[in-house]
């Protein structure tokens, strides 16, 4: 009986001292505004494999932080290019991993149906109080809406109306709750409500999101390469992004 | 060292706190002395309200100050019925976010510090033919300063440091709604590592030198002169 008990905390604290590591679990860092088509990306993979992925949902500025002070991170999807070629040089991805997975649109969004958004009339006008983009300095999207006002002659004229989110998931959500009457945001977030304007792409440059990979265990590799498979790409399409590549 | 930018940034988190502390204590000190004096039976109900800022992640009140101040919010069409602009993205909406942010911290030593004085010399007061405003403000203040001290401080630093409600309220607008701790995020995320720490370094100080203040001014009671 003693033996068996003894046997039991064994197995206890021998289990819990293990469950950091388990096997065959590959952490995903994932920018924010990449959050859900992540997980239709990892749902599918997990079907097909029977693998397990876990996501870390952040901004690319918090996660390429902890990635250099040594988070046990697999595979980075960021939202921009800048950060995984700062790791890149800084040789902490695995060699030629770097691609881009994904090319963000810009939409103007407003969370009222009947609103008229197109060709941006309303930016014009200056019919709204409060425009809500993402961050120029931190965000990707914050920067092609900064470019998208400028490249329309309009950066001057709304600056005084600008709420800057620090992500473009919390330009979505000024916008989404209706304190900012119209946002610059991701397509992918303007889906199924509201009403957008699709930003004609010669406005701004291409948001170009990319991906590397950290560590080269197997199970890694093998989800990385779905992530550049054609399938991968028909369901980041699905979200409201452009893609590059259709798979090797 | 500092840009322009951050020491308007530090400026504004102080008129922030400044302005959020005297709004605290003047709520604050009739609610403490409700908390300290009531028999009610609604009294702990209060008490847990009061303290329920203490608990919740700054982000949760932030997200639902958010909601609440957007038009179809309660509290954004309340406004906008009484005659005022939106809340949201403006100082005015920082106030009011560190009013319920720093609640706590303020009306929490208010209380105790009124408790500590007792009903002992009101009474004696009342009996020498003193009315309950001249009690209050003769008596219960002047006894019940170290509290005042204690929540003034408090309420003060805890204001300087807010992040969470004014990343989900402030819209990081410069001069408005940017303040230090928003500044520091801003540069941490774009990996100017050395603004953030510059203006780090000083909130640190400033904060130090505050609550060295509180505890340095918070002798041990003196016999009143008589």
């Amino acid at each position: 009986m003693k033996t068996n008990l003894q046997n039991l905390w064994l197995a206890v604290a021998g289990t819990l001292l293990c469950m950091p590591v388990i096997a065959g679990e590959v952490r995903v860092a994932v920018a924010g505004n990449f959050y859900l088509p992540a997980q239709a990306l990892v749902a599918e993979y997990e079907r097909q494999s029977g693998e397990r992925v876990v996501l870390i949902n952040g901004s690319t500025g918090k996660l390429y932080a902890q990635i250099q002070q040594g988070a046990p991170f697999d595979i980075l999807l960021a939202a921009d290019t800048e950060r995984p070629r700062l790791l890149e040089e800084a040789g902490q991805v695995v060699k030629g991993s770097r691609f881009t997975y994904a090319l963000g649109q810009l939409v103007l969004w407003s969370s009222d149906a009947e609103l008229g958004l197109a060709d941006g009339v309303v930016l014009k006008d200056g019919s709204f109080t409060r425009l809500a983009i993402a961050n120029p300095k931190l965000a990707p999207y914050g920067r092609a809406a900064e470019q998208t006002l400028s490249n329309l002659g309009l950066w001057e004229a709304v600056a005084p109306k600008l709420v800057r989110g620090e992500s473009v998931t919390q330009a979505w959500q000024f916008a989404a709750s209706g304190n900012a009457q119209l946002g610059l945001i991701a397509l992918s977030q303007a889906q199924g409500s509201g009403s957008f304007w699709l930003i004609p792409a010669e406005l701004y440059e291409p948001v170009e999101q990319q991906a590397v990979l950290l560590t080269d265990a197997d199970e890694s590799q093998r989800f990385y390469r779905f992530l550049r498979s054609v399938e991968a790409a028909a369901i980041i399409r699905s979200y409201g992004y452009r893609v590059l590549q259709s798979g090797e | 060292m500092l840009s322009s930018a951050d020491i308007s940034a530090l400026l504004l988190s102080l008129q922030l706190a400044f302005v959020s502390t005297l709004c605290l204590l003047l709520l604050g000190t009739p609610l403490a002395w409700w908390l300290a004096v009531s028999r009610s039976k609604a009294r702990p109900l209060v008490d847990a309200l009061v303290a329920l800022p203490l608990v919740l992640p700054p982000t949760v009140l932030g997200f639902y100050l958010l909601v609440a101040l957007g038009p179809e919010g309660p509290l954004g069409s309340l406004l906008q019925a009484a005659g005022f602009g939106p809340l949201a993205f403006t100082f005015g909406g920082l106030v009011l976010g560190s009013i319920v942010y720093s609640l706590p911290f303020v009306v929490q030593p208010l209380r105790d510090a009124f408790a500590a004085v007792g009903h002992r010399p009101l009474e004696v007061a009342a009996t020498l033919g003193a009315a309950p405003v001249d009690r209050f403000m003769t008596i219960a203040l002047p006894l019940a300063r170290r509290g005042f001290l204690t929540a003034a401080v408090l309420g003060f630093a805890h204001t300087l440091g807010e992040f969470g409600v004014v990343l989900m309220i402030g819209g990081n607008i410069p001069g408005e709604t940017r303040v230090a701790s928003i500044a520091i995020y801003d540069h941490v995320e774009s990996l100017n590592y050395a603004g953030a720490q510059s203006l780090s370094l000083i909130l640190i100080a400033l904060s130090f030198a505050l609550l060295l203040a509180i505890y340095a001014l918070n002798k041990p009671p003196r016999v009143l002169p008589s």
